[in-house]
């Protein structure tokens, strides 16, 4: 046995995980202790602040970055090598806490829903009883939220910097706890929003079930949980290969599983379609984020020297995952599980760019790397799908939100900027130039050509132009179809939702017109350090 | 022609030095009539009002003010030695790509200095008119804006110092060109004038822009100054590439055959738009590319010698047109266009013709603008009727549009001591002097112009007065005679420019020094016989026309040749059947294979892809156990494709 060492601990670069997890733990003091009155504007201006720092933090700590071989890396490794704060997590950490303050933003939004939240009074309150009816009359609110959106933002944080992998487990189940509940939340639909917590949190437990077990067998193989150990281990080919195989391939499933891949997707259009908006928009933007750079440095740190034998594979998730996310998204009629089977289609383009790893000396001076463009396209994705959700939370109706296809219908002649708006948040996920989603499409088909993945590549622009055929169809039904007699209006926000719509069309925007700043930063953020 | 070794030695390269003192204000030039017309087409959304009722002396000061700044460079520039007369001006870089980048750089030397005047000269005289003759027009604010934006694109064309800069300004004169020929878009023929004009010259516009393309690839640039320096590096297929590309292009512009159909019925445009930018200037520009491109020409004997040809065709092609148009602005349009043909033919026969091109391409300008500006005054009194079988005897109603006008004539038909008279002489000698078969259709055109162009005096101002009822003819104000009488004077004495060689010697810095070839006949001798032609078909026309009684309408009992002559010979009929029948036919057949094919393809597609979703749909059944299920199976896939690809 090794003697047990006294890890150090860099508080200041943990800084960022620390301060989001202490005001997790302090929203449930105020929870518990806070007059019922007060704790709404105490939690959110808590979570506000705490996600604020925290992003300052993170780019004093960008700042001060130790730098490696000319910029190729930057950053520590910490904890006895278990959190690597490094360029990419920066980055990753930067966009999600971004993200995150966007979250907060919609989860603190009661003008839509008349003075109320779009969260559940009383959660413990059977839907359809005298009990719910009454925590609903008298205002009750669950501000326990924010606590809990802390919580999942800190598993997100973790999640991507785990350099480990058991740290990487840990991280998937903080930030996967919190968000179960939050889906089962909603206000109105309950039973819809209950169905769809239960089976999240049923077949997430079954995937980290697969990802535990190919934890158990690359420790098998490796004899260490460390990603630069196995990278050793897998580097001078010792072991048993099929146990290093098996174990690449469970682990896969997991997380392919959170990033919503094809077959794992299952879950995605009844989680999105159950969860509360709030809730699906921070979810569908930041999990991504997270799950994907845990995804990069999984396979680029401990099983990089070995990826002839996972990109194969990937080629095939990937081309799998475009297609069906794509092709079954023609065929819905709600507006939030179309979104979801266009994540799960962006899932796709976005393993795309993972494939797309070459060894450094392949490179020309210059070119955007795989993980650049990955991402790049992260941020492109997150900001768009964010900002999506959030314009769907404004169409209503008397019965809360409406997000049937077809009484969207006429919706530009009643309302042209939420449709102007909405149409131009589909076009960038359509990838139309001068939209961020171009650019973004642009670098990881380019990075995945470079590397010689030219059949998932062509499968990318089909299920491209499948997808740009029904997020079109939606503008159509906004902008050319007759209205409908009884459609639904669009309540005008508060500024907190306007602040979220106004941020992610913005960047979106500007990352379509002047790409190159994000690019170079994400470029600046360098190679993980091993 | 002309073996190229000898010539390419001749032809001076481009090498400008900076701006400096007057010159360092080359820009205002262009600026000048640029922000004249922003003042007045942008503006005019702002204070229309005021715009309305100044915008015309707005236009007209930009246009003289441009002329004053060109007078002065001018006169800076015969100060200077000979090897001084390049200049060059760097205002931007206008766009870097990759390899290619271009600036926004301007030439000034001998051939734009004599360009920049006659362009500002002419056009300040043109505008002057102007305010005279679009004085009831509604929209004279627009008028004049467009001209401006006409004339400031002229100006760019023929100050840019690379072919790209030469290009903007080329696309430039031909938006201004079909604005101002639709301008009164109200009428149809006009609008359908404007379109046919801009289509037309869009296919000389692919040659230029092939052209250019070409030499970036060539010489990975498009300045003046490294292509005329590296040019005889390229290949001899290469270089005729070029001159071929190049004549194209100028051919759309300078209406010359086969892109000549749109010339004739560009003058449904306002008649000082037909002085200005169809007969003076514009049509002008394909000459001035030729000529300025000498240092691709003198290296390609085949382009040069397709120059020729088309030159020679075209002059004898416009000649005759001119002689059967009764429409008086019609039969100046078919007269221009021959005269241009002379220019092109002077171009194409190399150094010793350059510089007679722009001479006769100066002369030509004074002596067309004036006549057509004068016709524009006869109609003015005509009550806009074109016809000239409805004219007659109008000499004594409109004696100073008369007169100016018998000076144009006597200008054109090249009586000596006019100024028409030398140029021309200069080009038929040097044709002559060339190849003789060129050198006599050269002559015969001289001949032709003298018949049309007597026919068009005679019917115009003398004989019977054949003038519809209520028409009064009388003479013009001084605002647009004042305009006459100067270019009247200038149509006279522009002959003085070939005073001891001195536009021979001016050019020689650009066009290079011709050696001496002897004519096969003594000079005084070919002059001699230029004349006697002459006059041999004004006599003619004196006989078939003077003599004659015309009638109100135009006889129908006519020979195939006239037939044919009024009929554009035919121009229109042979695009029609060899380009617009045949694109007609491909746009229906693409329309019905994008109907039937690419639809189906589409359709079919969308619909199987349809169907596909609708089968995979029923997995998504919402069972939790399904779901499980399909997870499981996915990591079934997952292991066994690594194990597959690793193991097998």
């Amino acid at each position: 046995m090794n003697e047990f060492v006294k890890p150090v601990v860099d508080y200041f670069e943990l800084l960022p995980l620390l301060i989001v997890s202490g005001v997790a733990c302090l929203g449930v003091v105020i929870e518990a202790f806070a007059p019922r009155r007060m704790r709404y504007l105490a939690q959110v201006v808590l979570a506000l602040a705490g996600l604020s720092v925290a992003l300052v933090v993170v780019v004093l700590i960008a700042r001060d970055a130790k730098v490696y071989a000319d910029g190729a890396a930057r950053g520590i490794l910490s904890v006895g090598g278990t959190i690597a704060v490094d360029g990419p997590t920066l980055f990753l950490w930067g966009l999600i806490l971004v993200l995150a303050l966007a979250g907060v933003l919609l989860f603190a939004e009661r003008h839509l829903g008349g003075g109320v939240s779009a969260f559940a009074g009383q959660a413990a309150a059977l839907p359809g009883t005298e009990a719910e009816r009454e925590a609903s009359t008298s205002g009750l609110d669950h501000t326990e939220v924010y606590p809990l959106l802390m919580f999942a933002v800190f598993g997100m944080l973790l999640f991507p910097s785990a350099n480990d992998l058991l740290t990487m487990f840990v991280g998937l189940e903080v930030l996967s706890l919190p968000l179960y509940l939050l889906c089962g939340l909603a206000r109105r639909r309950r039973l819809l929003s209950q169905e769809a917590a239960l089976k999240y949190f049923l077949l997430g437990a079954f995937s980290s079930g697969f990802f535990l077990y190919g934890v158990a067998l690359v420790y098998g193989y490796a004899g260490s949980m460390n990603f630069a150990a196995i990278n050793e281990a897998v580097r001078n080919d010792a072991g048993n290969s099929a146990l290093l195989l098996i174990g690449i391939g469970l682990i896969s499933v997991g997380l392919f599983f959170k990033v919503g891949a094809a077959p794992f997707h299952a879950w995605t259009p009844d989680v999105y379609q159950g969860a509360p908006t709030p809730v699906t928009a921070f979810m569908a933007a930041a999990t991504k984020v997270a799950a994907f750079g845990a995804i990069l440095r999984l396979f680029y740190v401990a099983f990089g020297s070995d990826r002839w034998s996972w990109q194969p594979m990937m080629w095939v998730i990937a081309i799998l995952t475009m297609l069906v996310g794509a092709i079954l998204a023609i065929t819905q009629t709600d507006v939030k599980r179309l979104l979801a089977y266009s994540s799960v289609a962006h899932t796709g383009f976005i393993l795309t760019g993972v494939l797309g790893i070459q060894a450094t000396s392949d490179l020309a001076p210059g070119e955007v790397t795989a993980l650049q463009a990955v991402l790049f396209y992260l941020a492109t994705y997150g900001f768009a799908t964010l900002g999506a959700f959030a314009v769907v939370g404004l169409v209503r109706d008397s019965g809360g939100e409406v997000t049937a296809l077809d009484r969207w219908a006429g919706l530009g002649k009643e309302s042209p900027v939420v449709a102007g708006v909405f149409a131009f948040f589909l076009l960038a996920m359509a990838g139309i130039p001068l939209t961020s989603g171009f650019v973004g499409k642009l670098a990881v088909f380019s990075v995945a050509l470079a590397a010689g993945a030219w059949p998932v590549v062509a499968v990318a622009i089909i299920a491209s132009i499948i997808a740009a055929f029904l997020y079109i169809r939606v503008i159509k039904a906004m902008y050319f179809d007759d209205p409908i007699g009884d459609g639904p209006t669009v309540v005008f926000p508060s500024v907190l939702t306007a602040t979220t719509i106004a941020l992610g069309a913005a960047v979106t925007l500007m990352l379509g017109v002047l790409p190159g700043p994000l690019l170079d930063l994400a470029g600046l953020a360098g190679q993980f350090l091993r | 022609m002309r073996a190229s070794a000898e010539g390419a030695g001749r032809v001076p390269v481009v090498h400008p030095i900076g701006a400096e003192g007057a010159f360092s204000w080359l820009w205002l030039i262009i600026a000048l009539p640029l922000a004249g017309a922003v003042v007045l087409l942008v503006g005019g959304a702002l204070a229309r009002g005021a715009l309305d009722r100044v915008g015309h002396w707005i236009g007209t000061g930009t246009v003289v003010g441009s002329f004053l700044v060109s007078l002065w460079l001018f006169i800076s520039l015969l100060g200077r030695g000979e090897d001084e007369r390049q200049i060059g001006q760097h205002l931007f870089t206008w766009f870097e790509v990759g390899e290619l980048n271009v600036g926004m750089d301007l030439l000034y030397d001998p051939l734009s200095a004599l360009f920049l005047l006659l362009i500002t000269g002419v056009g300040s005289l043109i505008h002057v008119y102007s305010i005279g003759y679009m004085e009831h027009d509604v929209r004279r604010r627009r008028f004049f804006g467009y001209l401006n934006l006409f004339i400031a694109a002229m100006l760019v064309l023929v100050l840019g110092a690379n072919y790209l800069v030469v290009f903007l300004g080329w696309e430039g004169v031909g938006l201004a060109s079909y604005l101002l020929i639709g301008f009164w878009q109200h009428k149809h023929s006009a609008a359908a004038a404007a379109k046919k004009a801009f289509v037309i010259n869009r296919v000389g516009d692919i040659g230029l822009s092939l052209a250019i393309a070409l030499m970036f690839t060539t010489f990975g640039t498009t300045d003046f100054a490294t292509i005329s320096e590296q040019a005889s590096g390229a290949s001899q297929t290469t270089l005729n590439a070029l001159g071929l590309l190049l004549l194209l292009g100028a051919c759309g512009k300078s209406a010359q055959v086969p892109l000549q159909a749109w010339l004739l019925d560009a003058m449904e445009g306002p008649t000082p738009v037909s002085a200005l930018i169809h007969a003076a200037t514009m049509v002008t520009a394909g000459v001035y590319l030729v000529v300025r491109s000498n240092f691709i020409y003198e290296l390609t004997p085949v382009a040069q010698t397709v120059v020729v040809i088309v030159a020679t065709v075209t002059l004898l092609w416009g000649a005759i047109l001119g002689c059967a148009k009764d429409d008086i602005k019609k039969a100046l349009a078919g007269s221009t266009m021959s005269q241009i043909g002379y220019m092109m033919l002077a171009a194409g026969l190399g150094v010793a013709g350059y510089p007679f091109a722009i001479f006769h391409l100066l002369t030509h300008g004074f002596f067309k603008a004036n006549m057509f500006l004068g016709a524009g005054s006869v109609m003015h009194g005509m009550n806009d009727d074109v016809d000239m079988r409805h004219y007659g005897g109008l000499r004594s109603f409109m004696p100073i549009t008369f007169l100016t006008f018998a000076m144009g004539y006597l200008a054109i038909i090249g009586f000596p001591g006019f100024s028409g008279f030398f140029s021309k002489d200069k080009i038929i000698e040097t044709a002559l002097a060339d190849n003789l078969v060129v050198g006599l259709c050269a002559l015969l055109g001289a001949g032709i112009t003298g018949f049309y162009m007597t026919r068009l005096m005679l019917m115009t101002f003398f004989g019977e007065k054949r003038w519809a009822k209520d028409v009064h003819p009388h003479e013009s104000p001084s605002v647009m005679t004042v305009p006459l009488i100067v270019l009247a004077a200038l149509s006279v004495l522009g002959g003085i420019m070939l005073l001891n060689d001195f536009i021979v010697d001016f050019l020689s810095p650009v066009t290079g020094v011709a050696e001496h070839h002897e004519p096969p006949l003594p000079a005084i001798v070919i002059t001699m016989i230029v004349v006697g032609v002459v006059a041999l078909g004004v006599a003619a026309a004196w006989f078939l026309v003077g003599r004659k009684e015309i009638a109100r309408d135009a006889p129908q009992d006519v020979s195939f040749a006239t037939r044919a002559a009024r009929a554009d010979l035919y121009g229109d009929a042979i695009n029609d059947s060899l380009v617009v029948g045949p694109g007609r036919s491909m746009t229906t057949g693409l329309a019905s294979f994008d109907r039937r094919g690419v639809d189906g393809v589409v359709e079919g597609g969308s619909a199987g892809v349809g169907a596909m979703s609708g089968v995979l749909r029923r997995v998504q059944n919402g069972f939790v156990r399904s779901y499980a299920l399909s997870l499981l199976g996915g990591a079934l896939l997952v292991v066994l494709a690594l194990l597959a690809v690793n193991l097998a």
